[in-house]
This record gives C-alpha cells, sequence and structure tokens, in this order.
C-alpha cells in the first residue's frame, strides 16, 4: 500500500473516477432546471467565442473570394519627384516644368517583368484651357469640359478600352511622334465626331490631330471617359513636361493574377535603378493583411464580449455550486460519516462544477457552428471553421468550470460533518 | 486490561469496542467550555449500551467523539483497539468508513435515489467493487426486512422504512460498530418499536451498538444504561453485568 505507515488496518479510502462521475452526474441532474440555467453563461460565452471565430474566418474567406480581380492585378506608379537626374532620359525640356522620372523607354522596361500583362506612362496634359474644336471655323467653346490626357501606347493597352470605332494607339504612333488621338466616346458626340472613314480631325489649340479611334469604356482610369488621349511623345514635343505634383506623370500597369505585389515591388527598379525611390508605389491591398484587418476588427470587440459572457458564466456556476454546497451540507456530513476524505468531498464537487463547465462548452461550440452555418446559409456564403480554434473550444468551458469551483470545493472539503449531519 | 497497539495484531480481536480513558473535550473560546469532563468508558465488543441524557449534556459531543467525527482534547480514545490519536485525515476516514455505522435521527437519505443506491453510497470510498455493491446492497436490505421496496424512492417510504434503509445502509459494510443517534426521534411509537426490535435483533446477531437518545424508554431496552448530565458520565445501575452473557 502506500509507503507512508499507517496505524489503521486495511485499504485506504479511496473515490474512483468512474464513481466521482457518475456521482457529478448524479448531482448535477437532480436540479435539471437549475444546471440549465447555469450553464447559460457558459454556453452564451463559449458560443461567442466559436460563433465570432467562425464567421471572421468565413467573412474573410468572402472577402478573398470576392475581392475584385481588376482592382488586384492593377498597380500604379506616380513621379513624386518630376526631376530627371538624366535630361537624356527625358528628352527635351522645353519648358520650366522638371521632366518625368519615367525613362522614354518605361514601357519596355516594365513590359520586361514577370507577370505584367501591359504598362505605360500617362499624364494630364498642362494646358490650363485648351481650346477643343472640330476645325478653324467651329464654335471654340466646342470642346469645354473635356481634358487632354497624354499616354503611351501601352498604358492604352493596360486601360483595357473597349474600342467602338477604328484603331488603338500603338507603338508607331508613339514612336514616331504622330499628331493622332483617341477620343472617348462622350468627346466624339461632344465634338460631333461620329464616324472615322473620312478620317476626322480635331483642333487642340489650332494643332491638327487626326482621331484614329473612339473608345466606348476602359476598365482603368475611368477618367479618360470624359476626355481625349494623344501619344505621350507628342504631348511632351507639344505642351512640355508633365506638371509636378498631382498631376505628375504616373504609371499604369496591368498584371497577372496574384503579380501584383511582386510587380509592384519590383516596377521602380526596372524603371530607373538609379533612383528606384523617385516613384510612389500604389499596389491593391495583399488579401492576406486585408484578412488580417478584418480579423482584428471583428474579433477584438466580440471576443471581448464572449469573454464577459464566460466571466458571468463562471460567476454563475460558482455561486450555483456554492449554494448547492450549502443546500447539500447534510449530504457532505452524511458522506464523511461513511468514509469519504475531505478531498474526496472537495473533488467531487470541483467535477460537478468542471463538468457543467465541459456540458456548457459543448452547448456553446455546438450553437456557434449553428450560428456560423445559418449565417453563412443566409448569405450564401461558405462557412469556414478553423479545426484548431473549434474543437478545443469545449475545453473553454471546462476551465472555466474548474476556476468556478475551486471555491466552492475548498467550502464543501471544509465542511464540519458533525455540525451539518444535526442540522436537520 | 491492555491493548494491542500494533497493527499486526489486530487479527486477534481485542475484548473491547470502545475505550475511552480520561477522554476530555474542551470547546476553545474567550472563555473555555468544558463540554465533556474526562471520562473513562468501555465498551465490551458485543454491548448494548444506551448513552442517555438531558439535551445540552454533551450527548453529542460524546457521540462525535465515539463517531470519530471530532477529536477529544485530552484522553485516549481506542476503538477495536486502534488509538485513534493523531491519525491522519485518512486514516480517520479509513476507521470510520470500514469500523462503524452510523444511524442517525433524520435517515440522511438522498431523496432522489432508491433504496439500493442509498445503501450503495456507503460502499463508494472503500474501494468494493462496482460489481458487488448492488448484491450486498440487497442483502442488507434483506436484513432489514426490506428487500421488496428496494427499488423505492425514499420519498414514498414511510419513516420506519427510511429509517431501516438507513440501518441497512449502516451495516452494508460490516462494521461491527453500530452508532444511533436518536434513532427513533422522527418516528412515530409504533415505528420506533419496528426500529427497536430491529437494533435488537443485530445486537443478538453479534454487532456492538450504542443508542444515544434522551427518551427513557428506549433507554431502558439496553442491556447497559450510561446517564450523562453536564459533561459528566454516571453509570446509575448495571443490569446483565455478566460480560459474557452480552458477548456471543
Amino acid at each position: 500500500m502506500s509507503a507512508r505507515r499507517s496505524s489503521v488496518p486495511g485499504p485506504a479510502p479511496r473515490f474512483s473516477p468512474r464513481d466521482l462521475l457518475s456521482e457529478c452526474t448524479a448531482g448535477l441532474i437532480q436540479r435539471p432546471g437549475r444546471t440549465i440555467l447555469t450553464l447559460i453563461g457558459v454556453v452564451l460565452g463559449v458560443g461567442a467565442f466559436v460563433a465570432v471565430l467562425g464567421l471572421t474566418t468565413t467573412a474573410t474567406g468572402q472577402i478573398s473570394s470576392q475581392f475584385s480581380i481588376l482592382e488586384a492585378t492593377t498597380v500604379s506608379l506616380s513621379d513624386t519627384v518630376g526631376t530627371s537626374a538624366d535630361p537624356n532620359l527625358a528628352g527635351e525640356n522645353p519648358n520650366t516644368n522638371p521632366a518625368p522620372s519615367f525613362p522614354v523607354d518605361a514601357d519596355q522596361r516594365v513590359q520586361r517583368l514577370n507577370g505584367v500583362v501591359a504598362g505605360g506612362v500617362w499624364w494630364q496634359v498642362p494646358l490650363s484651357n485648351p481650346q477643343i474644336t472640330t476645325g478653324p471655323a467651329s464654335d471654340p467653346t466646342l470642346g469645354d469640359g473635356l481634358t487632354i490626357y497624354a499616354a503611351s501606347a501601352g498604358a492604352v493597352a493596360a486601360m483595357q478600352p473597349t474600342i467602338q470605332e477604328g484603331v488603338t494607339l500603338d507603338t508607331y504612333d508613339v514612336n514616331s511622334t504622330q499628331h493622332v488621338v483617341l477620343l472617348s466616346s462622350t468627346a466624339a458626340n461632344q465634338l460631333g465626331v461620329h464616324r472615322l472613314d473620312a478620317q476626322p480631325a480635331i483642333f487642340i489649340n489650332s494643332v491638327p490631330y487626326t482621331v484614329i479611334g473612339i473608345y466606348s469604356q476602359v476598365q482603368r482610369l475611368p477618367q479618360t471617359l470624359l476626355g481625349v488621349i494623344i501619344p505621350d511623345t507628342t504631348a511632351l514635343a507639344e505642351y512640355g513636361n508633365p506638371l509636378p505634383g498631382t498631376e505628375a506623370a504616373q504609371m499604369l500597369i496591368q498584371t497577372k493574377i496574384g503579380a501584383a505585389q511582386l510587380v509592384a515591388k519590383q516596377a521602380p527598379y526596372a524603371l530607373r535603378p538609379d533612383f528606384p525611390t523617385a516613384f510612389a508605389v500604389s499596389a491593391p491591398p495583399d488579401p492576406e493583411s486585408l484578412k488580417q484587418a478584418v480579423t482584428g476588427d471583428l474579433s477584438s470587440l466580440f471576443l471581448g464580449l464572449a469573454g464577459i459572457c464566460l466571466l458571468i458564466g463562471a460567476f454563475g456556476i460558482a455561486n450555483t455550486t456554492l449554494v448547492s454546497v450549502l443546500e447539500r451540507s447534510r449530504e457532505i456530513g452524511l458522506r464523511r460519516a461513511l468514509g469519504a476524505r475531505t478531498r474526496h468531498i472537495g473533488v467531487q464537487f470541483l467535477a460537478e462544477s468542471a463538468l457543467t463547465g465541459t456540458i456548457g462548452g459543448l452547448l456553446g461550440t455546438s450553437l456557434g457552428i449553428v450560428t456560423v452555418l445559418g449565417v453563412a446559409e443566409a448569405r450564401h456564403w461558405t462557412a469556414v471553421l478553423q479545426p484548431a480554434a473549434t474543437l478545443p473550444a469545449p475545453l473553454i468551458g471546462t476551465v472555466v468550470g474548474v476556476l468556478a469551483g475551486v471555491y466552492p470545493a475548498l467550502q464543501a472539503a471544509r465542511t464540519q460533518p458533525l455540525k451539518a449531519l444535526r442540522s436537520g | 486490561m491492555t491493548v494491542n497497539e500494533s497493527t499486526e495484531e489486530l487479527g486477534a480481536h481485542p475484548d473491547f469496542a470502545v475505550e475511552l480513558d480520561g477522554v476530555g473535550r474542551v470547546y476553545s473560546a474567550a472563555a473555555p467550555v468544558i463540554a465533556l469532563h474526562p471520562t473513562d468508558l468501555k465498551i465490551r465488543m458485543g454491548d448494548y449500551v444506551a448513552i442517555t441524557g438531558p439535551s445540552g449534556s454533551g450527548k453529542s459531543t460524546l457521540l462525535n467523539i465515539l463517531g470519530l467525527l471530532d477529536q477529544p482534547t485530552e484522553g485516549t480514545y481506542r476503538l477495536n483497539g486502534i488509538d485513534t490519536a493523531h491519525l491522519s485525515d485518512r486514516d480517520v476516514s479509513k476507521l470510520r468508513g470500514s469500523h462503524i455505522g452510523f444511524v442517525f435521527q433524520s435517515f440522511h437519505l438522498l431523496p432522489h435515489r432508491t433504496a439500493a443506491e442509498n445503501v450503495m453510497i456507503a460502499q463508494l470510498y472503500n474501494r468494493s467493487s462496482r460489481k458487488n455493491r448492488r448484491e450486498k446492497a440487497y442483502s442488507a436490505l434483506e436484513r432489514v426486512g426490506l428487500a421488496h421496496r428496494a427499488d423505492a424512492l425514499p420519498t414514498t417510504l414511510s419513516g420506519g422504512e427510511q429509517q431501516r434503509v438507513a440501518v441497512a445502509r449502516a451495516l452494508v459494510n460490516s462494521p461491527g460498530l453500530l452508532l444511533c443517534d436518536e434513532p427513533t426521534g422522527n418516528l412515530d411509537s409504533t415505528a420506533s418499536a419496528g426500529v427497536l426490535d430491529l437494533i435488537e435483533s443485530l445486537y443478538s446477531g453479534g454487532y456492538t451498538v450504542v443508542v444515544i437518545t434522551h427518551d427513557p424508554g428506549v433507554a431502558e431496552r439496553a442491556e447497559r444504561v450510561v446517564t450523562i448530565h453536564d459533561g459528566r458520565l454516571t453509570e446509575p445501575e448495571r443490569r446483565a453485568a455478566e460480560p459474557e452473557a452480552a458477548a456471543r
């Protein structure tokens, strides 16, 4: 038997785990109503915990899947400096505006990057009040409200315009500084240009441009829907460098799906290995970081609420167990008279409390899962539950139950059997 | 008479079930209360003893000491020859569970359990195998004449029947010493007589019985009556003084 010398023969008292389980189960089902009420706090707490984690992962999954493919494949770089260390890079410098930081072969440079579909430089032509007309005799206010954009062939390609009539800008037009123009359908209507078979021309401050195409839709740079587009080389030659600041030259890049982050990192180096910091890169948010932001916002609030529910649940269990200890003091006295040790009494009430918490945890976990499934079903989402967070959730209830049971169990163990037995 | 103190020789039964040697109990307070003055009391194996006295006389204190529910502040108490001073909680619990059967005034049956299940509670803590418990509980109930009500809930039993279940619970571990605290206090005269008959039959069957009561009618059925008054024990007369007659 035990190493300690015992002056009493026979085996030491023992309260087997199986007996313990059946005794505390009996203790709980004796008062089903009270047990159920006691459970509510833990059920709500654990349920809220599971539901919040489940809904967060579900909603995040939803965000990721709905994350706009368009946005996810767009990278833009804007020229923050507007000065060029090497004048050769940006050609002539006819006016006071600093030359763009983009090299003349910017399109080709980004085109070589893995994952780039198309890309090029564009800016708003720095004409304060351009007169856009269809001829020397036409109304000078005809083109009011239209903006003139300069764009490389790559930039136009990256806009993914829907060409309604004619052709789009090509590298020949750009490289040879052609006086050609693309009209948005709005601009075409305003200017009264409907057919291109006669090779109509428009005049920008009396300089003629041949209309080569009309576009009705664009996937990127929607502002161009209220403007006209001329080759960037032509714009540089005719109107000088773009304004610095908000209207500075920018580069628009269309990437393959999933390549945006990489392209955003590489593009500044590909364009200006000597001065990569000349560009402010804006890439679509990383789906991973977006996910974490969503998770953080939602869960901190609701997990806080879940914690409060658990705390209330713990006090509920502690209170009920304590009441039960007082109510059952005669039973405690009896058990002591029948040979139970103080620790057997304590363990029994601790186990009842832990069992209550565990049942609450199980019910709460079920409730949480049902909530997640219900919400996902109602919104036609895919329910996502992380096993690592869901499977151990009932144990939260156990822990709460054990913590709540410590004080009542100590009280039970301290109950004086003789007082308890004579109190009736 | 000396009693073996070594555990090894316990197989040989000592003559006395209970030996109080100068046992007293003082409750410490600002003004200490002497609940029991130093007392000598020897109860032979197989005796039937009534301890009687008015309330507040120290009966309960004596009962609690005899039942190992309280420790005396002086003197030695030997139960079946085992000195109970300085025993650990484990050993006291073991002794209480295996050597003493309690019968209380208010039965103390758990209301949601059947008679048999109430009896089985006494077997929870003594390593008896789960298989045999029900069997032993039924045979204990048979012994008290309640085999037919084994599966009844206490609430459906009469007071006398409830006390019989309590007696069965006290018997199920074959304790040797039956400690009855006002066993008929909550019963009418018919039920009382039945329970006292049962106790008497157990005494005849070899149990050592100690009954604590304030009822002279209950006390006079015992072979030996001890009176306690203001914490002092007196033994006014000794009927059937021959110990041989009682020790069967």
